[in-house]
């Protein structure tokens, strides 16, 4: 166990862990955040993805330890009232089915949108390979990204 | 059009009102939780609730709080329901709340989530919920103004009497019309009325969503709780000897208990939904995921081989006899042993004509053979449940598709009455056919009346994806007879799989074959199998496209204009009397996407498929345009049609069928699941292929046939014929037949 000090969505919180923890479990075991997904531990389907100083990571393969001062934003932190522009493209686009990869994608989407105002659809096909949608929303959640980067 | 209130649904309003009617219930804090929290969208909460009946309640400033029945996995049912109640009460729908209904039998009925029978099922008990509560406040109205009834007019919440005058709004009413009787017989709208089905409305849970509030099972808290997780065996075939090393995995740090647990109690009579095929489990306990993924990689067990056995299933058509075989099974053999049955005569399950004398006499005889491997559901939310056990009381919190069903296994299992089970229906991270199979909640209930603390179990994606309750392994053989005009003289299908067959004998193209032979076998297995979206049709559509794509092919024939003709006898002078599908609705999908996919005036860089399939009381058919770069294909765009009956919620039954289309185009290419030695090869997404953005269509169209027929299903129906779509668009691009799915199988794996 070791005493870690994290910045996350803009506070600094403290927590008693064992620094090999991955970041995913920290947030919704330790700090409630659950909005990041648990979806297979191995980095492979981008439901758990935050951004750390503004890229996207995998935060269930990056133990806590790593983090260090780095600044983390999850889904709860992206805007303060649900109305970051890819949020609020999302909802124009009634994108989610059953929801539970849509944190994952808009953090994905968001941290693509921060790098690249304007993506091409190889850009988008690029930055969200790694996030799967079960259900199938891949044509709305282009979409939606286009909407967004008109937005902004 | 007016509907007797004396059959669907009238028990259930009467029981409400009983319980409820009059009674005056306040606004509590719980429903600020229900709308989205920025100021400009919260409603303003009512001082008082009046409950109408199990569907509604209605505030006195006129907000009504919509209660919908069944389980949201994602088909939108949680906003597309209350959208029908809110139709017949005539309110604006801006002033409605939406919550999630309690699971309670009596109130609701079969509160299911699955065969695409949701809306259709709901339809008319639905419009009579909000019919009635209009009734009844219009009778209020007319007590208060000492008017008939029949002349008060209601719009959008407000009530008004010309002769006289008066208005009110529901709100002002609301108290008066819990006292009102409910009616015997209702007035429904006629559907030129509607003014939100058919309109598209937003997911009522979607900033919820898009903001990562706590909707899932997955997200619970409680005080006290703990993380539970399990070990299974390693492979079909086996089950748990003993575990070896409890003591040294308790000693790790924030576990609290590791110990065994069976699903069912010696003798428990099962049901359809019970399948499990790992009934005994190790189960870890502690205080974090973390620290209970370490101890349960930490653990061992001894396995053991268990002997073949048989139990009485008592499903949904009675009971059966289900022989489980011993030993620990492989694809190869699988393989072998389908060939083998395939080769010998099956179970004749329809015969018109002579087929025999047919093939006998044939010019020409074409035989293909189809197959599929086992799929898993892959639900993004893993397998799990929060479960408390409390002075006698259970409550489970958990993502699950059919509650009825699982409601009494808990009770059996665990000795406690159902009247002392309280299940809430979370929002479930896709289900897909999964979460029917809810044996994981008799699991958690098991574990925590065990450690006598609330726990939430979680499946890791391994447990999850090597659990099984998996789409069979299918095989097909097609085989059509022509003369030596290529007239087309008989059909003859032979299908079967590994446990069941996946043959539907009475399905198109029966009925418009004079000379036509459905024959099944099947395989004993111990590999747990169950529902997965469109059982049985998601093999059989792509089998039996892509033969008549073949067939049309041999015959020089318009892919779509033969299908066409065969509908064509199906309608005018059908071959025997079982068909179970409407010949003209099939017809109708067919010519829309005809038209809407300007079939024929392909671009030749386009490589285009067509299928179509009827399931679920529904039709659909797609054209899929295909290109190939770098060696792959491309899915440029899907022309969808689709003839469901009423659309209620039309912008997300587009993205339901997208979704299907999706889901199809992924499975036909890299779907697959295989075993060695009773081992499922693939546990995580670094084996198991799930379609991604850059391979999903590049464009989707969907159109519906316009009609004002009843709901008929739609989350399953576009996903069976993309199978065939793939298939007969891959044989355009590269001129190779595409028989054995997935299609890419030894392509790069993405991850």
């Amino acid at each position: 166990m070791a005493t870690l000090t994290l910045n996350i969505n803009g506070e600094r919180r403290q927590i008693d862990v064992d620094p090999a923890t991955p970041l995913l479990w920290v947030l919704r075991d330790n700090l409630q955040l659950v909005g990041t997904k648990y979806g297979c531990g191995i980095a492979q389907c981008g439901a758990c993805t935050v951004h750390l100083d503004k890229v996207a990571v995998r935060s269930c393969t990056l133990p806590v330890s790593a983090v260090g001062d780095k600044s983390i934003i999850t889904i709860e932190g992206l805007s303060e009232n649900g109305d970051h522009p890819v949020q609020k493209a999302w909802l124009e686009h009634d994108v989610p089915q059953c929801g539970y990869c849509q944190a994952g994608q808009i953090m994905s989407a968001a941290a693509l949108l921060k790098e690249n105002s304007k993506p091409s659809d190889e850009d988008i096909d690029a930055a969200m390979n790694g996030n799967i949608c079960r259900c199938g929303t891949y044509t709305r959640i282009k979409a939606a990204i286009k909407t967004a980067a008109e937005m902004r | 059009m007016s509907i007797s209130n004396k059959s669907v649904g009238r028990r259930s309003f009467l029981k409400s009102s009983v319980t409820t009617s009059g009674g005056m219930v306040l606004g509590f804090s719980w429903l600020a939780s229900c709308r989205p929290a920025s100021k400009e969208e919260v409603l303003a909460m009512p001082e008082q609730w009046f409950d109408i009946n199990a569907y509604l309640k209605i505030g006195d400033n006129g907000v009504v709080t919509i209660y919908t029945p069944n389980p949201e996995f994602g088909q939108n049912v949680k906003t597309s329901m209350p959208m029908i109640v809110a139709e017949e009460l005539d309110v604006d729908w801006k002033k409605v709340l939406v919550e999630m209904a309690p699971y309670n039998a009596e109130l609701y009925g079969f509160q299911f989530t699955g065969g695409s029978r949701g809306i259709a099922s709901r339809w008319e008990g639905l419009r009579k919920a909000g019919a009635s509560a209009r009734h009844m406040l219009k009778e209020a109205a007319a007590q208060a103004w000492q008017v008939s009834a029949d002349e008060i007019k209601t719009t959008e919440g407000v009530l008004t009497h010309e002769g006289s005058g008066n208005s009110a709004t529901y709100g002002e009413m609301a108290a008066a019309a819990a006292q009102i009787p409910v009616p015997e017989e209702v007035e429904l709208k006629e559907v030129s009325e509607f003014k939100i089905i058919g309109h598209s409305k937003k997911n009522v849970d979607g900033k919820d969503i898009v903001t990562g509030k706590p909707l899932f099972a997955l997200d619970h808290q409680a005080e006290g709780m703990l993380i539970s997780m399990i070990v299974q065996p390693p492979a079909f075939g086996l089950r748990l000897k003993s575990i070896s090393n409890a003591d040294a995995v308790k000693a790790m740090p924030g576990i609290k208990d590791v110990f065994s647990i069976k699903t069912y109690s010696e003798g428990q009579e099962k049901g359809g939904f019970d399948t499990n095929a790992f009934p005994e489990l190790v189960a870890v306990v502690g205080n974090s995921t973390w620290e209970v993924m370490q101890a349960k990689k930490a653990l061992k067990a001894e396995w053991e081989p268990f002997a073949a056995y048989s139990e009485t299933i008592n499903g949904w058509r009675g009971s059966s006899t289900v022989n489980i075989p011993a030993g620990l099974e492989n694809t190869t053999d699988h393989k072998a042993q389908m060939e083998a049955l395939a080769a010998k005569p099956g179970n004749v399950v329809r015969r018109d004509g002579n087929p025999e004398e047919a093939f006998e006499n044939a010019a020409n005889v074409i035989e293909r053979t189809y197959s599929a491997p086992y799929l898993a559901h892959n639900c993004m939310e893993p397998v799990n449940s929060f479960a408390q056990v409390k002075d006698g009381k259970v409550f489970i919190a958990g993502p699950l598709q059919a509650p009825g069903m699982i409601e009494p296994i808990i009770s059996a299992r665990l000795g406690i009455p159902v009247e002392d089970i309280d299940i809430e229906m979370t929002r479930m991270g896709g289900g897909f056919g999964r979460r029917a199979y809810s044996h994981y909640m008799v699991e958690a209930a098991l574990i925590a009346q065990h450690v006598d603390a609330p726990i939430k179990l979680m499946y890791t994606r391994e447990d999850d994806m090597t659990n099984g309750i998996y789409r069979p392994t299918y095989q097909a053989t097609y085989r059509a007879a022509l003369d030596e005009n290529n007239n087309l003289l008989a059909i003859h299908v032979k299908a079967g799989g590994v446990p069941e067959s996946p043959l539907f004998a009475n399905r198109f193209p029966a009925g418009a074959i004079e000379n036509y032979l459905a024959e099944e076998w099947s395989i004993e297995s111990n590999i747990t199998i169950g529902a997965f979206r469109a059982p049985r049709s998601n093999f059989m559509a792509g089998a039996e496209q892509s033969f008549l794509d073949e067939l049309a092919e041999t015959m020089g024939q318009d892919p779509i204009q033969f299908r066409l003709d065969l509908l064509k006898r199906a309608i005018e002078n059908p071959v025997g009397e079982r068909n179970d599908y409407d010949a003209e609705r099939y017809t109708g999908v067919l010519e829309l996407v005809k038209e809407k996919s300007g079939w024929g005036q392909g671009d030749a860089e386009l490589h285009r498929g067509v299928s179509a399939y009827f399931c679920h009381n529904s039709y659909a058919a797609h054209v899929l345009d295909l290109s190939i770069k770098n060696g792959m294909p491309v899915v440029e765009k899907v022309t969808c049609a689709l003839d469901c009956g009423i659309v209620v919620n039309p912008d997300a039954a587009v993205n339901m069928a997208e979704g299907g289309i999706v889901d199809g185009v992924g499975n036909a290419f890299f779907g697959e699941m295989t075993f060695v030695d009773g081992m499922p090869q693939k546990n995580n997404f670094h084996q198991y292929r799930m379609i991604r953005m850059g391979e999903a269509p590049k464009k989707i169209e969907v159109h519906f046939v316009q009609n004002e027929i009843d709901p008929t299903g739609l989350g399953e129906p576009p996903f069976p014929p993309i199978f065939g779509a793939v298939a007969n668009a891959m044989y355009r691009a590269t001129g190779t037949r595409h028989y054995r799915q997935p299609f890419l199988k030894d392509q790069r794996l993405l991850g």
